[in-house]
């Protein structure tokens, strides 16, 4: 089967069968969108919540807002109907904690805002999700059934 | 000032300021441990989001990191990163204990975090001399998980700037090679302005 390897900064989508798979996420989030009836799954890697708040936003990928719109234009143009996507989202986590007020430590927290934000503007319903805490994920997400495999150090393994 | 206007004159600037700075902070670790320990050229290093992890040896690989913010004139962040089984090594070590540890409690938490806090003062004591800037370390704080997950922190920080990160790079070896570690210096970009006027190079 095909493995598609997602980076930060970075999204694909693949066709069944096959996986996309992003390693370590910690504070970026994972966005698994899926069309169950044709079978076609994206991943979006983001790091940041927002391409408004900042000059260099060239890179689409990064952001949440601009990063799931290209994922899902990418998605609709292989043949996918943006009113049958669903999604799953994991990340955000809080990597280091300090007593202080550092917006760049909470950033996973913003992010996963950003990115339900989002979802919810387009219309795209979040079936599961696996975000916060203090640990990295690395997530697969199968084009058969869209399901999410989410794997931790010390947390365990589930399927989202 | 921007990741890609930095010239080779500024690397090579920025490579020695960490030199002396990171000699500094393995010298403080060798005099804790009672042992020789080695270092690399600080490498000074720009590389694109999906590359980060690999110099740590992949995204999934286990490390412990420990982060210290900077504050005052120069932001940014110092990391020190090690491999689980140097993070137990270097514990044993450091607190006199026997065998061959699997896990890392509480007590070598506290200890790792420590090295961390002493090679980061050590780091930007010799930063702050040279520049004459004045600089402040947080507390450390410390995470045990994949290398990915917490290179993520300070590529995100970036990520506000620029579609690359820069990271100033040493790697440190003990004298018998069982503690393996790399110390980063991560300044954002307008700090890395501020040190380079203060020597005169900008």
């Amino acid at each position: 089967m095909e493995i598609i390897k997602v980076g930060m900064a970075d999204l694909n989508i693949i066709k069944a069968p096959g996986i996309l798979t992003t390693l370590g996420l910690g504070s970026c989030v994972g966005i698994a969108l899926y069309d169950k009836h044709n079978k076609i799954a994206g991943l979006a890697h983001i790091m940041l919540p927002s391409s408004k708040e900042i000059k260099n936003n060239t890179n689409e990928a990064k952001f949440a807002d601009t990063g799931i719109e290209l994922l899902i234009e990418k998605m609709v143009k292989e043949g996918a109907i943006k009113e049958l996507l669903t999604a799953k989202i994991a990340g955000g986590a809080q990597m280091f904690s300090f007593n202080n007020n550092n917006s760049i430590l909470k950033i996973g927290e913003r992010n996963v805002q950003a990115t339900k934000e989002k979802l919810k503007e387009l219309n795209i319903k979040i079936i599961s999700e696996d975000t916060g805490g203090n640990y990295g994920r690395t997530i697969e997400l199968n084009a058969d059934d869209g399901s999410l495999l989410v794997k931790t150090i010390g947390h365990g393994v589930k399927v989202i | 000032m921007d990741v890609e206007n930095l010239n080779n004159m500024m690397i090579d600037v920025l490579g020695e300021i960490a030199n002396i700075g990171s000699g500094n902070a393995i010298t403080a670790l060798s005099s804790m441990l009672s042992k020789r320990v080695d270092m690399s050229v600080p490498q000074v290093r720009i590389l694109e989001f999906n590359e980060v992890a690999a110099v740590l040896g992949g995204e999934e690989k286990l490390v412990v990191g420990i982060y210290l913010d900077l504050g005052e004139e120069v932001e940014g962040n110092i990391m020190f990163i090690i491999d689980i089984e140097s993070a137990i090594n270097l514990t044993n070590m450091l607190l006199g204990r026997k065998g061959n540890g699997v896990e890392l409690d509480d007590m070598a938490r506290s200890a790792l975090s420590e090295v961390g806090n002493i090679l980061a003062s050590s780091y930007v004591n010799s930063l702050s001399a040279l520049t004459g800037l004045r600089i402040s370390v947080s507390v450390p704080s410390l995470a045990i998980d994949m290398a990915g997950a917490i290179l993520s922190v300070p590529a995100i920080q970036f990520g506000y700037i620029a579609d690359q990160v820069l990271f100033i790079e040493t790697v440190f070896e003990e004298g018998n090679k069982t503690v393996k570690g790399n110390l980063f210096l991560l300044p954002d970009m307008d700090s890395f302005g501020k040190i380079l006027s203060s020597l005169g190079v900008l």
